[in-house]
């Protein structure tokens, strides 16, 4: 993948609105955020619902995949493109999701609903009707996905990128600052693991900065490209959107998102935990 | 349980006593700014958070003890940093002029 495979701009978007080929979803953490106003066309997913099994903890089957965007009107052909708020926290999450099962002709918006906004281009509360459509996803694909026995094994062996804000990677802070703190799992982050939140890889407005200045972050904080590389963070979209930095602008196909994060991690019984600035030995 | 605080966002449902709230409004010439960005920046100026403003211009942020900046984005408006202090137990409130 490249960058211009990856992204396209607010400009290219609105210029295709209209467009037949183009499905835009919005996708955000706050999921009343579309109900209010969004790009015209456009149509929601609910990460809570439509992308969270209901039952397990776990995203959601082959099934549910072709089953979410045959509803939607989505066809195997169709160019996907995907925006959301915070950055595109979730929007990123949703990308990664399609990768998983094999709709490669995904994109993202590069600054997301935030960049969308600031330009003061026009919202709409109305709702687009789209044709059911019967969609063929493939088989998960667990190269871009790892679990918390992958984790444990990269304690020392391979790059464990936290993207969580310092104060969560030290255990000061147990959750993103804009979400209550009471949480049952442990503070800290995995040994070796380093600390670059996702947040250097964006610009103020949202948009993600080049590919030399996210070459130069990651190299600086000692991340060694030759070894395979899991990014994590709380619950699995802030890591996501670091995932599409490394394995999509960056082309690293060696990188995994670990959407277990924190939250499981940090409630796992005898798996070692380094609290503070340090990274910790192995 | 009745927490709302006069003028700001209510608190109802919000343990404060083991939060460090930081929570104000947003206003453009005295009137509440929606949809602006409000980030929160920790003592070294790395992002922690950021949230949009509601339609009354309201935002809010669980934080810890310290330091912290508010960094306020809107549409038409310059960049503005605002230093808060947070302290657990207690609620920091901001007005925010853009």
């Amino acid at each position: 993948m490249s960058r211009e495979d990856t992204l396209v701009t607010t400009q290219w978007a609105e210029d295709n609105i209209d467009n037949d080929q183009v499905v835009l979803i919005e996708v955000d953490e706050d999921t009343t955020s579309y109900d209010k106003g969004h790009i015209r066309g456009a149509i929601k997913f609910d990460w809570s619902v439509d992308l969270q099994d209901q039952v397990r903890r776990d995203i959601i089957n082959k099934e549910g995949f072709e089953a979410l965007l045959g509803k939607n009107g989505i066809s195997n052909d169709h160019t996907v493109v995907l925006y959301g708020g915070n950055n595109n926290w979730f929007a990123a999450y949703a990308y990664w999701y399609f990768k998983l099962y094999g709709h490669n002709d995904v994109k993202l918006i590069d600054g997301g609903r935030k960049k969308w906004e600031l330009e003061s281009r026009e919202l709409t509360q109305d709702v687009p009707e789209r044709t059911a459509t019967t969609y063929t996803a493939t088989e998960l694909d667990t190269t871009k996905r790892a679990n918390r026995d992958d984790v444990v094994a990269a304690i020392g062996a391979k790059n464990l990128v936290d993207v969580r804000s310092p104060d969560e990677y030290a255990g000061r802070l147990l959750a993103p600052a804009h979400l209550p703190q009471e949480q049952a799992q442990r503070a800290g982050h995995p040994p070796t693991a380093a600390n670059i939140p996702w947040s250097k890889a964006a610009n103020d407005d949202g948009t993600f900065k080049s590919n030399d200045e996210l070459t130069k972050i990651y190299e600086e904080a000692g991340v060694d490209f030759s070894k395979d590389t899991i990014a994590y963070c709380r619950i699995g979209e802030r890591s996501s959107h670091t995932w599409v930095v490394l394995h999509e602008l960056l082309g690293y196909e060696n990188t995994k998102n670990y959407d277990g994060s924190w939250v499981e991690y940090g409630s796992l019984v005898g798996v070692p935990i380094v609290l503070g600035d340090e990274r910790g030995e192995a | 349980m009745c927490g709302a605080v006069e003028g700001g966002l209510s608190l109802d449902g919000v343990d404060v006593a083991k939060e460090a709230v930081v929570q104000g409004q947003v206003t453009r010439e005295g009137e509440p700014v929606g949809n602006a960005y409000v980030r929160l920046l920790d003592r070294s100026g790395e992002f922690t958070a950021e949230v949009p403003t509601s339609a009354t211009g309201h935002f809010r942020f669980f934080a810890n003890d310290g330091e912290w900046t508010l960094r306020t984005l809107a549409a038409k408006a310059d960049v503005v940093d605002t230093k808060v202090t947070a302290a657990r137990g207690s609620v920091a409130e901001v007005a925010i002029a853009i």
